[in-house]
């Protein structure tokens, strides 16, 4: 361990009152604040040091759970424009979408966010305009958002990569002294592929700040999270690389935005890289190419049903009196409006300009490209003759 | 085929391979079409000739110089910093620029890539070592789905100028996964650009192209050629660098160039392989064939404009590299050639590449290696009697 490291995590544990192992080592139960039906969670057996979560301010919350009503909005409007046959994909992330937002909503304007290809929701509560970052799956090109204008990764489908692209920009940003807070997502098969390993591995010997959440979803397309691990918990992967791991009910937005509020800061102040697990579930299968009834029970889905993160979150603030039928109906015509955005975006018939396919490949395409364009220019035109 | 008892160089043997290169410096034309000049005719009033200085001396005096003109450089990789480097080509680097601008990593190269990927899409310019040819291989995902592809899908927006320094090929006496001809891997992979030296001096412009171009670039060095000597200046390359563009050129259009010239045949060849087409020149002209010799330099983008104005000159070809031969970067070569030349061939284009076998233990390895009696059989075999 590098001297800044032994800092970073003493002074993070030193804070709470334990010792750096328990700093390190996750709850002894999942971080959980409100109940599925909405209510608070009382003392119980009592909070463990250094794993007491305040509940974050009353205009956190109401601005997270504008995003979640948007986020869900988002989903199902997608899962429609897929099913009406305007789109030939989308993992939808329903019933993930307390995660999505609350990623979304403790980073600053300076910070990162690397995500999956099941992130979306994430990745236009971050500020991407809902068709650009819905491009990849509109088909006319891989991407359609400015990574750099946004601060978040390009979305793309090889699993876990993004993680060391995450500790890359993190290191990037530290040496031209930047304070800047990078978070990676990934689901829980990910956590079986090696770049997870060795982007937290290099995350923690940089000491860089850098927060792994992992969407522990239970499948990892049809395989269940029992073939992926056989650890207490995917958070407590982090004390085998010397950082911090914390696991959350993934379901619950208040606990999500209380543990990911207080990781960006600690994070910030040098604490080191955080492994961040929600626990929460993929309501709906794979993509809609996936035949999800193969591999678990509908009995396992009801059940998950009844936690629902968005019912759970307006439950809660409906019962302290901060959401009133008004500003519930004002989120509503919000999440209209983004779908009504998605609807006309995607409908629209684009036609991509078939010489793009040479445009980017190089800085300045080679003279072979140049000729292949050519090539394709001709053929189009003795094919607008005929 | 004949049997020829020549006095040809081992291609092991660092006499041999120093004559062969002192042989290339000899060569009086090095004109490409977009080629790098060679180096400069001395100046008259320079008292001193510049002394010897080997092929690792001229890559790590252009990692400084990259260093120096460039905040945005940063150097890791394994044993990069305290060590130097296996092959001492970063050696000095870190106690002169400091460990964050040259530093070791975890060992893990799909992290040293995937981190260089996020520098870059951070704003840096990464040029990170792969320990070997065999040991990039762990890289492989990272350099094939995103360093290669990360500016397309994002039209442009995010460049990765990322130079990824692989040391390649046999000739070593080495072990097993020392001793790979991976160029083809990288060449097939659109996006990267493939660049291998086999002077001294192309050792230094070309490296300095590869980390000033805007896109990754694949840069292998022959490893038999490290301690390769030739009397260069290097301050002298540095301002001939620094004040010409024909380097960045040749990476943007290709840039081959005329190692020798002659007129009866063409031997086409690259790194590795290069001091042994010119020693198979020189034994030919001792027979009486004049043969001419093309340094590829840019394997992508392939110059097929200075190759191709050889072979129609000279009628006859014969590719020469290291790799196995099926489905190689000498496969396409001779099929571009045969192609491109086809009215002005008197014989099909001969390949001389090492078998299709693993790469041999040490004490078979002679017999695996383009050596100079095979490749003047190959010249004995283009059909000189029709």
């Amino acid at each position: 361990m590098s001297e800044d490291t032994r800092t970073g995590i003493t002074d993070a544990a030193r804070s709470f009152g334990i010792t750096p192992e328990d700093y390190m080592l996750p709850a002894r139960d999942l971080i959980q604040m409100v109940d599925p039906e909405g209510r608070l969670l009382g003392a119980g057996p009592g909070p463990e040091p250094g794993h007491d979560y305040p509940v974050p301010a009353d205009e956190d919350l109401l601005e997270a759970y504008r995003r979640l009503v948007v986020g869900r909005r988002i989903n199902d409007q997608n899962s429609a424009l897929v099913r009406q046959g305007r789109m030939a994909v989308y993992p939808s992330s329903h019933g993930q979408e307390a995660c999505q937002v609350a990623v979304a909503a403790c980073l600053e304007e300076g910070d990162w966010l690397f995500p999956t290809y099941r992130d979306t929701v994430a990745v236009i509560s971050r500020g991407v305009p809902p068709v650009e970052a819905m491009t990849v799956f509109r088909g006319d090109w891989h991407g359609g958002y400015h990574p750099g204008k946004h601060k978040v990764g390009i979305q793309s489908t090889p699993l876990t990569t993004q993680l060391l692209h995450a500790v890359g920009a993190a290191h990037a940003a530290r040496l031209r002294g930047e304070d800047t807070v990078v978070v990676a997502l990934c689901g829980d098969g990910a956590t079986s592929e090696g770049d997870f390993h060795e982007a937290l591995n290099f995350a923690a010997v940089f000491h860089l700040p850098v927060i792994f959440f992992v969407q522990n979803n239970q499948y990892a397309i049809s395989v269940p999270l029992a073939r992926q691990t056989v650890a207490p918990s995917l958070a407590h992967k982090a004390v085998g690389y010397g950082m911090a791991g914390e696991r959350v009910d993934g379901n619950d937005l208040v606990a999500l935005l209380a543990v990911l509020e207080r990781g960006v800061r600690l994070v910030r102040g040098g604490a080191g890289p955080l492994l961040v697990e929600a626990q929460t579930y993929r309501i709906q299968a794979h993509t809609n190419a996936d035949d999800a009834t193969r591999y678990r029970e509908d009995a396992e889905v009801q059940e998950w049903l009844a936690k629902d993160p968005v019912k759970r979150m307006r439950s809660y603030l409906t019962g302290r009196g901060l959401l009133a039928d008004e500003l519930q109906a004002r989120f509503e015509q919000e999440a209209e409006q983004v779908a009504a955005e998605l609807r006309n975006g995607l409908n629209q018939e684009i036609t991509p300009d078939p010489q793009d396919l040479f445009a980017h490949v190089y800085t300045v395409p080679t003279p072979q490209l140049d000729e292949q364009s050519a090539q394709l220019a001709e053929e189009l035109i003795r094919e607008e003759a005929s | 085929m004949s049997t020829r008892q020549t006095t040809s160089p081992d291609a092991g043997s660092v006499d041999a391979v120093e004559t062969a290169v002192d042989a290339a410096r000899e060569s009086t034309t090095r004109a490409g079409g977009a080629g790098i000049p060679g180096p400069r005719p001395e100046s008259p009033v320079a008292p001193v000739p510049p002394g010897p200085v080997t092929m690792a001396k001229a890559l790590n005096a252009a990692l400084a110089d990259a260093l120096a003109a460039d905040a945005g450089v940063v150097v890791f990789g394994e044993d990069v910093g305290t060590l130097g480097g296996v092959f001492r080509i970063t050696d000095g680097l870190a106690a002169r620029f400091g460990t964050e601008r040259c530093f070791d990593t975890p060992l893990a190269e799909s992290g040293i890539a995937g981190m260089s990927v996020g520098m870059a899409i951070n704003g840096m310019r990464p040029v990170i070592e792969m320990q070997f040819d065999a040991f990039a291989y762990p890289a492989f995902e990272q350099i094939a789905s995103h360093v290669a592809k990360m500016r397309n899908r994002t039209r442009g927006a995010v460049a990765m100028p990322i130079v990824i320094r692989i040391p390649y090929a046999g000739g070593i006496g080495g072990v097993e996964h020392h001793c790979d001809s991976s160029e083809a891997y990288y060449a097939h992979t659109p996006g990267l650009k493939v660049v291998t030296p086999a002077t001294v001096t192309d050792a230094y412009l070309l490296l300095r192209a590869a980390i000033d171009s805007d896109d990754p670039v694949i840069f292998m060095e022959p490893k038999k050629l490290y301690f390769a000597k030739d009397r260069v200046d290097l301050d002298a390359l540095k301002e001939q660098y620094e004040s010409g563009d024909g380097p960045r050129a040749a990476l943007e259009s290709g840039g081959a160039a005329v190692a020798r010239t002659g007129t009866d045949a063409t031997l086409i060849a690259y790194g590795p392989s290069l001091p042994t087409a010119m020693a198979a020149a020189a034994a030919a002209q001792e027979e009486g064939r004049s043969l001419e010799v093309v340094d590829v330099r840019t394997i992508v983008p392939f110059d097929d404009a200075t190759v191709a104005a050889s072979v129609a000159k000279t009628s006859r070809a014969v590719v020469i590299t290291e790799e196995t031969g099926f489905a190689s970067v000498a496969a396409e070569i001779t099929a571009r050639v045969q192609q491109r030349c086809f009215h002005s061939l008197a014989a099909p284009v001969l390949r001389v590449t090492g078998f299709d076998i693993p790469y041999p233990a040490p004490k078979l390895e002679h017999h695996f290696l383009p050596s100079v009696d095979r490749i003047l059989d190959a010249v004995d075999d283009l059909q000189w009697e029709d």
